[in-house]
């Protein structure tokens, strides 16, 4: 083994040895390991060895090894805090560039960091008010069907809940909820339109709703039995004490008296689970008795299933009982499985993305994102911050050596400049509450979904996570500046102050600046792909026309009363009933067979009367359309897209041959009139599925009008004073297609808002960076330029000198980040969305060109002002 | 643990360190008890050992001279000390006393 050649254990880590050991034990450590080292390097070889020391030193970090703080020093450090911020406010108010440009890059970043702080502690308060909020669970369906499709539902099957409050050991209660409690409550003249749960008698032994009135244990023991919130008790009866009072309910499926058993306090904002009335769930077992799927282990998709484990309950136990229930229920069904999992209370607002919530709830994905975004954001400005005050270190380097020479440690001077950092930092904190405060409405109108779930409400523990959250950004900002200035030689820098190697840090800094304008690149290149996305699907031909049709909800009414009101008006061209409206995100489903019994295919599919096809403008390849028939007459035909033909391979999938086929369709046998062109019947991120379109003459959802009008507001005005004419309890439903549209593809136009504004403020913040780097650099090169000038340089080469530097970087930014942003769009986002529009060159090109032109600002206005200086002015002084 | 009580291994280091007479350290206790028990010993384990036995007052101990090997470190020597000696012998002691107290017959009957 010769001298060059010998294996040294990795340093930093012979460093962070020597940082935490207490000095008595160092030594003899230190040899310990080096031992093992060398004994390693021989057995296994020098990576193994070198990797086993790394673990061993972080292994040794014990309570018996840490160094203890010493008590003097603190104490020093205590004494001199005062000493610090005056120091670190004179430097403030002595540098007011550099201050400004640091506090307002720091107050911009930090609005944001605030804003998602507040959100996440929002959702982190969901669910608490249970008193047994720890306790309790709800339970989970994971859903596989024949075609091996995965889906995670929120919901569960009816059989389930029985199951577990029947048969399980170790749980304490169990209770079952299920959606879709709705209708009209009439008591006299009054009438309130209810939303809310039906819930069976455990209900309020697991959850913790305050009762104003009445008795909890009992209250939905019955059937018909019903509890109302306070609202709507005050909002129907015109009291909240209600108990015993008896009201009508109308709704889609019956019509029946219940009785007011309690009354509860509003639902808290922050609850998961929100109603307005619960009806007695052996009420809706009484509606659906003839219904022999309702309590069937498939029928996953309305009930809701919570349970309250016993004190030290044990949450593997029940998870085994119900792997076990799974596995004996799914004998019962054919080509599809079913697996339940267990998810606390507390985790379902902050919770992965599951079908079928019971309420709104945000992924935490979309926080992590967020939070993410935010952090590199905050980080950009931090590295202002960094670069800015390495940059100056010539200037503050003497007050560094004479505090070194009167007796300051290392540590001492690295605590004063984090001190500064961290009031600077806490400066910033005040104006970007300001901004917070101003951001706050803005994002809480953004997307519907956020002022349902969040309210960004300012509280004790917000605030002080906001100041923590300052000082923890004040430290990450001045770790590094610390670090440099803390081992600055004393007698090098007295003796000689240029002897500082300040252009040592030259490489990080420029590393900062390139990272920083990588990062702003790659928000500005996204704003524009996803807000190209969002243009080009709401310009997306959908297959049909969309164009001033007027989807209005019909709410439970007579279809033909108000098309017979409507009809008066006459701006309405046309009119048309269908049960849903399509390519909105909206999907109704059933099974299809062909001439193979077994070969069922899933399809798509709305109820439609004669006018729908005509007035929508969908083309027919082959048949025709329905023909107007009387409301008693049996199904019997149907109309397909060519993508069904291809699925069930009818007629050789040619459209004229398919006419006259028979399909079976949940059990009846329905004749093929016509073949559609395909059209996009979900949302244009997924591809054209199987459609078909049944008839009825009555669907019960929509009607669709065809408005031409010149005065757009009075029409609407006559829409809906008939509409008050026809049901006077539920104000009118009415949506332009083309605005329901727009609103289903919204989240590409929140997120292209968020991430435009963060790509504004990244820009912002990085263009503060640079003009402050700029400045400095002129300052410092003045007596260069001077010369140069004097030598005869013109101004233009002058700043091509100044300013080539940095648009080098800018350049290697531009290289790093398009191709970045590029394979992350192609590869990851648009790779999941079936119709996308291509990444243009153009966007990507048009990115660095903003990014160039508000650069070149900063930099040219710099070196022009220093280029034009007059030399004699700068060399006199010398 | 508390007390001048011994641990397992804590008797197994103190009576290692014994052994090794004026070569006790560190690396040199955790090789001969590898030696020994059979069993692999981590030098963390050895060194938290040593340093709760000398809390304790039963071992002491001093840096030896530098030397070129170990990176330029001096080792630490460890000694037994009389408190140490004591404890040891305790030990010996009531396990001498539990195994006369086993009838001969007792222990072959257990196969």
């Amino acid at each position: 083994m010769n001298k060059e050649n010998d294996p040294r254990p990795p340093r930093w880590a012979e460093r962070l040895l020597g940082w935490y050991c207490k000095p008595a034990l160092l030594e003899d450590l230190q040899g310990d390991l080096h031992e093992f080292f060398l004994r390693n390097c021989k057995s296994k070889g020098v990576r193994v060895a070198r990797l086993t020391y790394v673990i061993d030193v972080l292994k040794f970090f014990r309570l018996y090894t840490i160094r203890k703080p010493e008590f003097l020093n603190l104490l020093i450090h205590w004494i001199m805090l005062g000493s610090y911020i005056k120091t670190s406010g004179r430097s403030i108010v002595r540098n007011k560039l550099f201050s400004a440009i640091n506090i307002i890059g720091l107050s911009i970043s930090m609005s944001v960091g605030l804003l998602v702080i507040a959100m996440i502690s929002d959702l982190l308060s969901y669910d608490r008010f249970h008193a047994n909020g720890e306790r309790i669970f709800r339970v989970n369906t994971h859903h596989t069907d024949h075609l091996n499709r995965k889906l995670d539902l929120a919901s569960t099957s009816v059989a389930t809940g029985k199951k577990i409050q029947e048969n399980f050991t170790g749980v304490e209660a169990a209770t079952v909820l299920r959606r879709g409690f709705a209708g009209d409550a009439w008591f006299g003249d009054n009438v309130l339109s209810v939303e809310g749960l039906w819930a069976d008698h455990r209900f309020f032994d697991i959850f913790s709703f305050d009762i104003l009135h009445g008795d909890g244990r009992t209250a939905l023991d019955n059937p018909y039995s019903l509890v109302l919130t306070e609202t709507s008790a005050r909002k129907l009866f015109g009291e909240s004490d209600v108990v015993g009072k008896t009201m009508k309910l109308f709704s889609s499926s019956d019509t029946s008296d219940y009785t007011v058993t309690a009354v509860l306090r509003d639902v808290p904002k922050f609850s998961h689970i929100q109603f307005e009335a619960i009806g007695s769930f052996t009420t809706k077992e009484i509606i659906e008795k003839d219904n022999a799927g309702f309590g069937g282990w498939e029928s996953v998709w309305m009930n809701y299933v919570y349970v309250l484990l016993p004190e030290n309950g044990s949450l593997s136990a029940i998870q085994e009982s119900l792997d076990k229930l799974c596995a004996e229920q799914n004998k019962t069904v054919e080509r599809k499985s079913i697996a339940l999992s267990l998810q606390s209370i507390n985790d379902i607002a902050m919770g992965p993305d599951l079908s079928n919530p019971i309420g709104p709830t945000i992924m935490n994905i979309v926080i992590y994102v967020l939070a993410g975004l935010a952090f590199i954001v905050i980080l950009s400005a931090c590295f202002n911050y960094t670069n800015l005050s390495i940059a100056r270190s010539l200037r503050r380097s003497k007050e560094v050596g004479i505090r070194k020479v009167i007796g300051a440690h290392r540590s001492h001077v690295a605590w004063q400049f984090i001190t500064e950092s961290v009031i600077i930092s806490v400066a910033a904190l005040v104006f970007a509450f300001g901004i917070f405060m101003f951001l706050r409405p803005q994002f809480l109108n953004l997307a519907p979904d956020f002022l349902k779930i969040v309210q960004l409400d300012l509280s004790g523990p917000v605030v002080a996570y906001f100041l923590l959250f300052a000082i923890f950004v004040g430290i990450v900002a001045g770790i590094l500046p610390a670090l440099f200035f803390a081992r600055i030689n004393a007698i090098q820098v007295l003796k000689n102050a240029t002897a500082v190697k300040v252009f040592r840090k030259v490489t990080l800094r420029k590393a900062l600046i390139v990272v920083q304008y990588t990062v702003s690149l790659m928000f500005i290149a996204s704003t524009l792909i996803g807000f190209k996305q969002y243009k080009h699907f709401l310009a997306f031909d959908l297959g049909f026309t969309t164009a001033n049709v007027l989807n209005i909800k019909l709410q439970r009414n007579k279809a033909d009363v108000v098309m017979k009101k409507l009809s008066e008006i006459k701006d309405i061209e046309m009119m048309s009933r269908s049960q849903m409206v399509t390519s909105v995100g909206s999907y109704w489903g059933a099974h299809m067979r062909y001439s193979d019994p077994n070969d069922s295919i899933n399809v798509w599919y709305n109820t439609i009367d004669e006018n729908y096809l005509p007035l929508h403008g969908h083309k027919l390849i082959a048949g025709r359309n329905f023909t107007p028939k009387v409301s008693t007459h049996e199904e019997s035909e149907v109309i397909v897209n060519e993508q069904v033909l291809k699925a069930l391979n009818i007629a050789g999938h040619d459209a004229q041959k398919a006419i006259g086929e028979v399909v079976t369709l949940e059990k009846k046998k329905l004749q093929i009139v016509g073949v559609m062109k395909d059209f996009h019947y979900g949302k244009v991120d997924s591809s054209i599925e199987p459609v078909i379109f049944r008839y009825s003459n009555e669907p019960d959802g929509f009607i669709n009008a065809k408005v031409l009008s010149d005065d757009l507001p009075a029409t609407l005005d006559a829409i809906e004073r008939k509409w008050k004419k026809v049901d006077r309890v539920h104000p009118l439903s009415a949506t332009f297609y083309d605005d329901q549209i727009e609103e289903a593809y919204s989240q590409f136009s929140v997120m292209s808002k968020v991430i435009g504004f963060l790509a504004f403020l990244a820009v912002v913040i990085s263009s503060i960076g640079l003009f402050g780097m700029v400045v400095f650099t002129t300052e410092t090169r003045l007596k260069e330029i001077s010369i140069r000038k004097v030598l005869g340089a013109s101004e233009g080469v002058l700043i091509f000198v100044l300013s080539r530097g940095f648009l080098l970087l800018l350049l290697t930014a531009g290289v790093i980040a398009l191709p970045l942003t590029y394979l992350f769009f192609e590869k990851v986002v648009l790779s999941e969305i079936v119709y996308h529009a291509p990444i243009s060159v153009f966007d990507m090109i048009a990115a660095v060109m903003i990014i160039l032109v508000v650069a070149l600002m900063m930099i040219g206005s710099q070196t022009l002002k220093a280029a034009k200086t007059n030399p004699a002015q700068v060399l006199k002084a010398e | 643990m508390k007390g001048t009580n011994l641990g397992e291994f804590e008797e197994l280091v103190l009576l290692t360190i014994a052994g090794l007479v004026s070569d006790a350290y560190s690396v040199a206790i955790c090789d001969e008890l590898e030696k020994y028990t059979g069993r692999s010993v981590k030098l963390g384990v050895v060194h938290a050992v040593l340093n709760r036995l000398e809390e304790k007052g039963l071992v002491k101990s001093k840096m030896g001279e530098a030397t070129s090997v170990r990176g330029g470190k001096r080792k630490r020597y460890y000694s037994v000390t009389s408190a140490g000696k004591a404890s040891m012998l305790k030990a010996k002691e009531l396990r001498d006393q539990l195994w006369s107290l086993i009838p001969q017959v007792a222990l072959k009957r257990i196969s």
